[in-house]
């Protein structure tokens, strides 16, 4: 690939469209300008509706952290934590199920899933570990709720607690396991906003629906968690340079900000007054809540802006190709 | 890795776009052999393109391009047709990531969907780094371009090599096409045309090389192909680690939550 002829005005509506993206590092990419054909995508847009799948990403997360939260509380003895998070762990992943087959082009074919087991492919392991995690989900909430078969409960809680970080953390790899330019350069860091984001959504629906008495590791664990997920995207927006623009632009920055506040708000929250005040933390948790989904739609619409533009396919493969060829130390 | 049959050469396109007069022959013999629905009757208003791009509904997809002249070099307006299909990688992402198994390999080397498997999920379509597989809306499930798998298991040609009159899609052995590509191209750049490239026939590219290839004229993206396409579960094992270790810490914070004094 040698040729540098001059650049074609088919670059349409990329060429210095957005001056208002207000970030300046990163000055050694060259200006916007490739060809195109005729400004059109290069990509396919996810077929993913919003609904279904963003809020999947959340409701998986919080189902997971939710479930090691529940286990934690059973185990030392904090038994109305424990309830709430086996059942907000049973209710969110039945509605993800819920979700996940209304998504399917062919809802009646769900059962194909679990046809194979592709390693290769992130939704064939997530969904083998759904088949694991949701009947564990289910089994500890309900023998918590009817207070039936202890230990059998019991089991099914230590259980839930396994899977429960896989199936927070393995949305990351699946969204990441695409050539969606915003999720796939992202994949180093998805991961830790995706778990951070879970448990900023546990902690805070255990600190809302638990006495403050035992919802201190709840509480822990969301700010734990809220910094984790605001750190996390803060780096991956630094490290994408270029591709982080939908991340800063558009639906998807806008639900970033709504995220980064909503975090920070019920942080704060629950560093100050949740301990205290019963309407404090349920404004928190509800806050820490709002801040992950805010958190995951913001992620998913940021992937499928980033497909809709060529600019975000073409630019990063052409530096790739002019860094190959001229051997000059890129800025990593 | 494509899997090797005995005595099951690789099969492949070699569509040669400098040859191509843009008569979409190709688009509609797809159509009819493998009984296409129609997708959509718009028009762009950018070109002769109607058809836009790859689709579950449009197999084989003619561009238009129009690329302005050079006043340095005194080259005039330049106007290149392609016809472009699913370049049946092979490192193919739809088929890595496709949870039901419904993407397969051939013994041809080729990537088809099985229909009566696909569930829908939609997973193929952002992981193509070309934008090829695509969703029927009507019928939920995926579709592309087969390679004719229907005609060529039965020794005939795919529908639009066959129709082609100009012989710019060229169907047959991969390691022959890829022999007859590059003595083309060299005689092309030999003939003072020093644009001409081949696109998708390197095995060391980021998909492994692809079964249907392409001499253009121009840059890969004024086509609307990635100048750079990568097989995006190259990366997928370190994915799988720094998800593991994420896993791992969520597992950590939440004990070091339980850890410290009680109220």
């Amino acid at each position: 690939m040698t040729s540098t002829a001059p650049r074609s005005s088919q670059s349409g509506r990329n060429a210095g469209a957005r001056r208002r993206d207000g970030f300046r590092e990163r000055s050694m990419v060259p200006r916007a300008e490739f060809a195109s054909y005729y400004g059109r995508p290069v990509l396919h847009q996810p077929t993913w509706s919003a609904r279904d799948i963003a809020s999947y990403l959340f409701l998986g997360g919080l189902a997971g952290a939710s479930s090691l939260l529940g286990a934690g509380a059973h185990a030392t003895g904090r038994p109305a934590l424990a309830r709430a998070s086996k059942l907000a762990a049973a209710g969110a992943i039945g509605l993800s199920a819920a979700a996940l087959v209304h998504d399917l082009g062919r809802p009646a074919r769900f059962a194909n899933m679990l046809r194979v087991f592709k390693p290769t492919s992130p939704m064939s392991v997530g969904s083998w570990l759904l088949a694991g995690y949701g009947p564990m989900a289910f089994g500890a909430a309900l023998c918590d709720a009817t207070g039936r078969l202890p230990r059998a409960g019991a089991l099914a809680t230590t259980g839930a607690a396994a899977f429960g970080p896989g199936i927070a953390a393995y949305t990351a790899v699946l969204v990441a396991d695409t050539a969606v330019p915003a999720w796939h350069e992202g994949y180093r860091e998805l991961p830790f906003v995706f778990v951070g984001s879970a448990a900023a959504s546990a902690g805070g629906l255990g600190m809302a629906a638990a006495p403050a008495r035992q919802a201190g590791p709840a509480r822990r664990a969301a700010l734990l968690g809220a910094a984790t997920e605001l750190a996390a995207t803060e780096t991956m927006r630094r490290r994408l340079g270029f591709v982080a623009e939908p991340y800063r632009t558009g639906t998807g920055g806008r639900l970033l900000r709504a995220a980064r506040l909503l975090a920070a708000a019920g942080a704060i929250g629950t560093a100050t007054v949740a301990r205290r005040s019963r309407v404090g933390a349920v404004l928190s948790g509800l806050a820490l809540l709002a801040g992950s989904a805010a958190t995951r739609f913001g992620v998913f619409h940021a992937g499928v802006e980033s497909t809709r533009d060529p600019k975000y396919v073409v630019r990063p493969q052409r530096e790739r190709l002019s860094t190959a060829l001229s051997t000059v130390d890129g800025n990593g | 890795m494509v899997a090797q049959f005995v005595g099951m050469p690789r099969k492949g396109f070699f569509t040669d776009t400098s040859v191509c007069i843009g008569c979409k022959a190709c688009e509609v013999a797809c159509k009819e052999w493998n009984a296409v629905p129609e997708d959509g009757l718009r028009l762009t208003g950018m070109s002769f393109d109607n058809t836009g791009k790859l689709n579950a509904d449009s197999w084989r997809h003619v561009a238009f391009v129009e690329r302005p002249g050079d006043q340095e070099t005194g080259e005039g307006l330049r106007w290149l047709m392609a016809s472009d299909v699913c370049k049946h990688c092979t490192h193919a992402a739809c088929l890595d990531v496709c949870p039901t198994g419904a993407l397969v390999r051939t013994e041809f080397g080729t990537v088809v969907v099985q229909e009566d498997v696909c569930n829908g999920c939609g997973y193929c379509v952002p992981a193509c780094p070309f934008g090829v597989i695509a969703q029927r809306e009507e019928d939920g499930r995926v579709w592309k371009c087969t390679l004719c798998y229907d005609r060529i298991g039965d020794g005939q040609t795919p529908a639009c090599a066959k129709a082609c009159p100009t012989e710019s899609i060229q169907f047959g052995d991969l390691d022959e096409l890829r022999e007859r590509a590059a003595h083309r191209v060299a005689r092309l750049q030999a003939d003072g045309v020093p644009q001409a490239r081949l696109y998708g026939e390197d095995p060391a590219d980021g998909v492994g090389g692809t079964g249907a290839f392409f001499l253009l004229l121009d840059e890969p993206e004024a086509y609307g192909f990635p100048p750079d396409p990568v097989v995006t579960t190259r990366d997928l094992p370190s994915m799988w680690r720094h998800a593991a270790v994420a896993a791992a810490a969520l597992v950590a914070g939440v004990a070091a939550a339980f850890v410290g004094r009680r109220p």
